[in-house]
C-alpha cells in the first residue's frame, strides 16, 4: 500500500516536470522570435577582432546552460537561453553575425578563463563577476548586470533569517569554488557552510531540511524559488555587488571599447530593458532595473 | 609560492581528508569485500546468489549514482547519515567492497582444489578451511589487483568532492575559482596531494608482492 502511494507521488513527480518544462519550451518559442536586427555595412580596422569575426560572419561564445533566466540549455532546439544569451546575441548583431554565426560552447565556473585564454571562445557571457585576480588573466567589458549575493530559505522563512548575519549557527549551503560562498566564510564564520557542486543538490538539501538557507546571487535564486513550486522563498535583501562582464582576452583593448560601446548604447535605446524583460524578468515577474554603468578601466 | 603558503592550512586539512576517506573506506571494502568473497564461494545457495546480486549492482553502477542515491535517494525512506563525511565513506565502502570481492575470488579460484579438499578432509569446517586454509593463500596471489583496487579507491575519493567534502578535489575547485591567475600552482599542489598517497602506495604493493607471492 504504501508503495503504490510512493509510485503515485513518482508519478506526480514526473508529470509536474513534464508540464514545467513544456511551459519552458513554449515560452521559448515566443522569445526566439525577437531576434536583434543585424547590423549590415559594417565596418572595423583592419586586424582588428571586430574585423576577423564580422569577415568570418561566425563567433564563438560560452555561456552557462544550467541557469535559469540567463543561460539555461533548452533540449528542444539545443541551444541556451536568458538574458546573458539576449546581452551575447546582442554583441554579435553589432558585429554583423546572426543568430546562425553563433557557436555556444558551455563554460562552467571553472573553465571561463582558460576558455578566453586558449582562444576555445571569442568571449564568455555567463553570470561573470568581474574582480581583481580574474582581471589579471582576462578582459572584461561591461558590467551589463549588478547582481548580489542573498539568501533563499524554505518557504514561510521558519528561521527568521533577514540577512547575512541571522546566518551565525546556522547551516547554509553554496557551491565549492563560487565568490558567494567564499564571502561567507570570509565575512560570516559563524555560519555553517556546506558546499556542493551545483546549486540543485543546495536546493535538494534544502527541501530535506539539511541546510536552513541557500545562499549565493539573487538572479541564481530567484530561479531555483521559481522552480520550486512554493517551497522556496528568497529572503530579497542582497548583501553585495557582483558587477557580470563580458570576459574576452587579456590585452584586446579595442574589442573591449566595442564591446562597451554596443553595451551603453542597448542601455539607451532600450534592447537592454528589452532583452531583460523576455528573459529573467519573465521568470521573476520584476521589471528591468536601473542599466549599470560600464566600467572602462 | 607565496600562494601556496597563504593557503597551506586549507590544502593540509583537504589532504587528511582525502587520505582519511580513502584509508577509512579502504578498511570497510576490504572487510565487506572479503565477506562478501567466503559468501560467493559458500555452499549455501542463498549467500551465493545474495553475494552475486550485490556484486553486479555495485560493480555496473557508476560511483556518483551511488552517491547521489546515499546522499539524496534515502531520504525519500527516513534515513540520513549523520554527516557528509560518513555519507561519502559508506558509498567509497560499498562501491570499493564489489571489485575487493571480485578480486578476492579470483584469488580464491586460483587456490588449488586439493587444498580445500585436504581441509575438508581433516574435518575443518567450511568456515574454518576458508579462514586458515585458502583465504591466507587467495589473499597472497591477489595482492597486484588489490593494489590496483586500492589506488582506484583513493582516486575515486574525488566524487566526495560534489558531496559536500572538502577533499583536494573541492580545495581545487575553490581556490581555482577564487584565484584565476594561480591556476597552475592550485593544479601542481592539489596533483602533489595525491601522488602523494598513490606513490608510495605502488611502491609498497611491489614490495609486499615481492614478498608474499606464491610461486606456482
Amino acid at each position: 500500500m504504501r508503495s503504490t502511494r510512493r509510485i503515485a507521488a513518482f508519478a506526480a513527480l514526473g508529470l509536474t516536470l513534464a508540464a514545467c518544462s513544456s511551459e519552458a519550451g513554449n515560452q521559448a518559442a515566443e522569445e526566439s522570435s525577437s531576434a536583434p536586427t543585424v547590423a549590415e555595412d559594417v565596418d572595423f580596422p583592419a586586424g582588428s577582432t571586430m574585423a576577423e569575426l564580422s569577415e568570418a560572419g561566425a563567433i564563438t561564445i560560452g555561456t552557462k546552460y544550467d541557469q535559469p533566466g540567463f543561460g539555461l540549455l533548452n533540449p528542444q532546439t539545443g541551444d541556451p537561453e536568458g538574458f546573458d544569451v539576449e546581452i551575447a546575441k546582442l554583441v554579435a548583431a553589432e558585429l554583423g553575425i546572426d543568430e546562425g554565426g553563433i557557436t555556444w560552447t558551455e563554460t562552467v565556473s571553472a573553465n571561463r578563463e582558460p576558455f578566453i585564454q586558449n582562444g576555445q571562445v571569442d568571449m564568455v557571457v555567463a553570470t561573470y563577476t568581474i574582480n581583481d585576480a580574474r582581471k589579471q588573466v582576462v578582459d572584461f567589458a561591461g558590467p551589463y548586470y549588478i547582481a548580489g549575493q542573498d539568501i533563499m530559505v524554505a518557504e514561510g522563512n521558519p528561521e527568521g533569517i533577514e540577512g547575512p548575519d541571522d546566518l551565525a549557527g546556522k547551516t547554509v549551503c553554496s557551491v565549492e569554488g563560487s565568490t558567494p560562498a567564499q564571502n561567507i566564510r570570509d565575512n560570516y564564520p559563524e555560519a555553517q557552510l556546506t558546499t556542493y557542486d551545483v546549486y540543485s543538490k543546495c536546493a535538494d538539501d534544502l527541501r530535506n531540511g539539511n541546510v536552513q538557507a541557500v545562499t549565493t546571487d539573487n538572479v541564481i535564486l530567484t530561479g531555483l524559488v521559481a522552480g520550486s513550486d512554493g517551497a522556496f522563498e528568497l529572503v530579497g535583501n542582497p548583501f553585495t555587488e557582483e558587477p557580470y562582464g563580458i570576459g574576452l582576452e587579456l590585452g584586446d583593448t579595442d574589442f573591449r571599447n566595442f564591446i562597451n560601446d554596443v553595451l551603453e548604447e542597448a542601455f539607451e535605446d532600450g534592447r537592454w530593458a528589452d532583452a531583460w524583460d523576455r528573459t529573467a524578468g519573465s521568470i521573476t515577474g520584476e521589471e528591468a532595473p536601473e542599466p549599470p554603468t560600464v566600467d572602462r578601466y | 609560492m607565496q600562494f601556496l603558503s597563504d593557503n597551506s592550512d586549507l590544502l593540509w586539512s583537504a589532504f587528511l581528508t582525502t587520505l582519511s576517506l580513502a584509508v577509512v573506506s579502504g578498511v570497510c571494502a576490504l572487510v565487506l569485500g572479503t565477506v562478501l568473497a567466503g559468501m560467493r564461494v559458500s555452499p549455501v545457495p542463498p549467500l551465493r546468489g545474495l553475494a552475486t546480486f550485490y556484486v553486479e549492482v555495485f560493480r555496473n553502477t557508476p560511483l556518483t549514482v551511488v552517491f547521489f542515491f546515499l546522499a539524496f535517494g534515502i531520504v525519500q525512506i527516513d534515513l540520513q547519515f549523520p554527516s557528509r563525511f560518513i555519507t561519502a565513506v559508506a558509498a567509497l565502502s560499498l562501491y570499493t567492497a564489489a571489485f575487493v570481492c571480485e578480486a578476492l575470488r579470483s584469488g580464491i579460484n586460483a587456490v588449488p582444489p586439493g587444498q580445500a579438499e585436504a581441509a575438508r578432509a581433516l574435518g575443518l569446517t567450511f568456515g574454518q578451511s576458508l579462514r586458515q586454509v585458502v583465504l591466507p593463500q587467495a589473499f597472497r596471489t591477489v595482492v597486484p589487483p588489490l593494489g590496483n583496487v586500492w589506488i582506484a579507491l583513493a582516486k575515486n575519493t574525488s566524487i566526495a568532492a560534489g558531496f559536500a567534502v572538502t577533499d583536494l578535489t573541492a580545495a581545487l575547485q575553490r581556490l581555482a575559482n577564487a584565484n584565476a591567475d594561480q591556476l597552475l600552482s592550485v593544479f601542481a599542489a592539489v596533483v602533489a596531494g595525491y601522488l602523494v598517497i598513490t606513490l608510495p602506495s605502488a611502491w609498497l604493493i611491489r614490495v609486499v608482492e615481492n614478498r608474499v607471492a606464491i610461486v606456482r
